[in-house]
């Protein structure tokens, strides 16, 4: 049962990644060095989930011990037929959405300054050429992870959330539109918005010259 | 369609979700407009850059073991 406990810390390697059936195991089984394996395991990548949804340190590890909690509790009910992590992410990013929606909606702010301009005859005001420096091989690389992040932790709080629940947590559009409180319609417009921001805010970055 | 309009379907369009009409639009006015092509491709860029930060960020992220023995306290608590 505990034999994935030991295939070290590397989630992107294909190679380190635990058989199913073992996790399924661990899950249910009540031996608690297994259970414990299994936060071991998924618990980084919970943290990063709630981090990123609230920005708040201590809120984030609650969600994530909030979230084994509850998994444990209904540990028996899961029935495989979502696979262990998903079935985790999706705890805990519930938990974090109920502390984020306990929180007191601020208005919305406008981030027109960060979307497209255009001329009066609706074309482009703004000449765009290629990214020269938006290579896979750059986009992996942990400066520029960083700088995207970066980037979108400068969006306003509604558009960082949206692009956060959507393009990172993967939730979505009705559940995006759910967890803030405003319709599909809305949710799908204000992504829109976002990621428009966004690409202003990480342009800088691939347009070449020195980084 | 204007490049205004353009601007407004590169999410749809790269979610498969535009109506075939509208999309024959929007083809139609990439086809014409090298800005706009430009422009999709920063913004297909700019999602997956998003897609891999999200996955390097996952995976460089420790569990605190504090938070391990928070969690396992409460867990052995359930067990009884």
């Amino acid at each position: 049962v505990l034999a994935f406990a030991a295939m070290g810390d590397d989630r992107t390697s294909e190679a380190t990644v635990p058989d199913e059936a073992d996790l399924v195991r661990s899950l249910r089984d009540d031996d608690p060095a297994a259970f414990e394996a299994l936060v071991r395991h998924f618990g980084g990548r919970l943290l990063a989930a709630t981090r990123r949804i609230l920005r708040h340190e201590e809120d984030a590890r609650d969600a994530v011990q909030e979230a084994f909690v509850s998994a444990f509790r209904s540990r028996k009910q899961f029935t495989g037929a979502a696979r262990v992590s998903t079935w985790l992410h999706r705890i805990a990013i519930n938990a974090a959405l109920m502390k984020l929606r306990s929180r007191r909606r601020r208005p919305e702010e406008a981030i027109d300054d960060l979307l497209p301009t255009f001329r009066e005859d609706g074309h482009h005001a703004e000449s765009f050429g290629s990214w020269t420096e938006a290579t896979d091989d750059v986009l992996v690389r942990e400066e520029t992870c960083a700088y995207v992040r970066e980037a979108v932790a400068r969006l306003p709080d509604q558009y960082r959330e949206v692009i956060v629940l959507r393009d990172f947590e993967g939730l979505d559009t009705e559940e995006t539109a759910a967890a803030l409180g405003i319709t599909p319609n809305a949710a799908k417009i204000r992504l829109h918005r976002a990621r428009l921001a966004l690409r202003t805010l990480v342009a800088p970055r691939f347009q070449g010259g020195p980084l | 369609v204007k490049c205004r309009e353009a601007a407004e379907f590169l999410s749809d369009f790269l979610a498969g979700t535009l109506e075939l009409e509208v999309r024959t639009d929007f083809e139609a006015h990439l086809g014409r407009c090298p800005n706009c092509r430009a422009f999709l491709e920063q913004f297909r860029t700019t999602l997956r850059a998003e897609t891999l930060a999200g996955r390097d960020e996952d995976a460089r992220t420790v569990m605190p073991e504090e938070l391990v023995r928070g969690i396992m306290a409460v867990v052995g608590k359930r067990r009884g």
